[in-house]
């Protein structure tokens, strides 16, 4: 244990990896996310078969191979570089994976929020004269995201572990578990501290925000 | 009362699938005018309501309002929309929003408004339907009486040419019909241009100019209250008026 704890700061770096992955990747997603839900919803063909299209395509694929096509695919075979440096580069890569990855599950929580929302409410905003995108902007959406706070914590929490695949599947980024297992292969600690010293740093990352959104969702419950 | 037509259906026709709901409709609505339309339940009048502010679309004829036809999509539609009410069965307020955000909607997103402005107005129109102390709840904490009473103003808010009514009575309990009925009789005898939907003989005879009796997508029979409901002519109605005179 005291091996381990003398390389604390490793520890602390590889989460601040983790979080700055994650706190990225969730905000990305949660606009792509709503721009995704509103052309499902939008009364245009076109842009209601692209956005099915991607959700249902990229929700079957699973993210390795997402982030493996961003890794080896776009940023090593075609060369497209997104920062100077190599450790940003693949951060950002993986950012763009773990974002489009999440961004379908965050569209299919609000749209399972919308469909709780009356049809009525709907109805009526239109009849006020409102607009397609006021609509989803001052009357679906808000009561949508009010009902969806609970799943979208989920999704969150689900990103946050997630963001381990990133340094797995080709493209090395710097996160905990690639730490953790630079520290095992370095043999700088004894595995079984190591292994629960990591897993108690996810804990304390994953369990506060589960409280959360849990609070969250009581708090902002919309009352029919 | 003057006699501009002011909604008027000319030969409207309307399919849902194989079902024929309106058939060849022919109505005017004069400028200030009340009509109730009554009529058995399946036989079109709520799909009459939608169609003159298209929620639903038809299939053939002509719609116009103020002598304009009703414009088919983009902002034109939403202009159209703002100038006719509706007013539904089940209320349809903003459950996210109080009483007063409700009201003022409209005004503010659509027609433009300062917010202090649209909230005066708000305030005066929750007056005039004597819910204005309960500005700031939420639809949830009110009744079914009470938060049709703020739909009505919500409907106001936007100065409508016209307002619909599809049976703005039919969800309340009994105890509370009596309170939007008065609502809807002050508002007629401003000179406001109604169409109402609904079973609510009283209220046809205080306050219609007209009732048109629907059955089976088709106009069956137009008449003053009074002489519909003393001598139908058609069987049809005669045939309604007694189921729903019997309970
Ligand atoms: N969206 C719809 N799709 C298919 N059929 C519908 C739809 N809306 C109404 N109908 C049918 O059209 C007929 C007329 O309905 P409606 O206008 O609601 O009648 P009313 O208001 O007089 O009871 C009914 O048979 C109803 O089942
Ligand atoms: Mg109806």
């Amino acid at each position: 244990m005291e091996a381990f704890l003398s390389n604390i700061d490793r520890v602390v770096d590889g989460f601040s990896w983790t979080v700055r992955l994650t706190l990225i990747s969730a905000l990305l997603s949660f606009v792509l996310g709503i721009l995704l839900t509103a052309m499902r919803a939008s009364p245009v063909p076109l842009l209601r078969g692209i956005a099915t299209v991607y959700v249902e395509g990229i929700r079957s694929t699973p993210l390795t191979l997402v982030l493996l096509f961003c890794g080896l695919g776009l940023n090593s075979a075609l060369g497209v570089a997104l920062a100077d440096s190599v450790q940003w580069d693949v951060f950002w890569w993986a950012v763009i994976g773990l974002s489009a990855y999440t961004a379908c599950f965050v569209s299919e929580s609000l749209r399972a929020g919308i469909n709780t929302i009356p049809l009525g409410q709907v109805e009526a905003a239109r009849s006020l004269g409102l607009t397609f995108t006021q609509n989803l902007r001052l009357i679906v959406l808000p009561q949508a995201l009010r009902t969806v706070v609970g799943p979208l914590g989920s999704v969150l929490i689900a990103l946050t572990k997630n963001t381990t695949v990133a340094s797995v599947a080709g493209l090395g980024v710097q996160e905990a578990s690639r730490e953790m297992k630079l520290m095992f292969d370095q043999g700088v600690a004894p595995v079984l501290p190591t292994f629960v010293g990591f897993a108690l740093g996810f804990l304390i990352l994953i369990l506060p925000t589960g409280y959360f959104f849990n609070w969250l969702s009581k708090r902002v419950a919309v009352v029919r | 009362m003057t006699s501009t037509p002011l909604v008027v259906l000319e030969n409207v026709n309307k399919h849902f699938g194989d079902l024929h709901v309106l058939r060849d409709i022919d109505l005017t609505v004069n400028s200030g005018e009340v009509v109730v339309v009554i009529g058995p339940s399946g036989s079109g009048k709520s799909t009459l309501c939608r169609t003159i502010n298209r929620l639903e679309t038809i299939d053939s004829g002509v719609i116009t309002l103020d002598g304009q036809p009703l414009p088919a999509e983009g902002r034109g539609l939403a202009r159209l929309r703002s100038d006719v009410g509706m007013v539904f069965q089940s209320f349809n307020l903003f459950a996210h929003k109080t009483v007063l955000q409700n009201v003022t909607l409209g005004p503010i997103k659509v027609l433009k408004q300062g917010k202090a402005a649209a909230e005066a107005r708000a305030m005066e129109l929750l007056e005039r339907v004597r819910i204005a102390n309960q500005a700031h709840k939420y639809p949830a904490q009110l009744s079914g009486g009470q938060q049709q009473r703020v739909a009505i103003a919500r409907a106001l808010a936007m100065n409508p040419k016209v307002i619909l009514f599809d049976e703005p009575t039919s969800a309340l309990d009994p105890e509370m019909v009596q309170e939007v009925l008065d609502v809807m009789t002050d508002l007629a005898s401003e000179g406001m241009t109604m169409v109402v939907v609904t079973h609510e003989m009283g209220f046809a005879r205080r306050a219609a100019n007209r009732v048109v009796f629907m059955a089976d997508g088709q106009i069956v029979e137009e008449n003053t209250p009074d002489e519909f409901f003393t001598n139908p002519r058609s069987e049809r109605a005669q045939d309604f008026l007694s189921k729903i005179l019997t309970h």
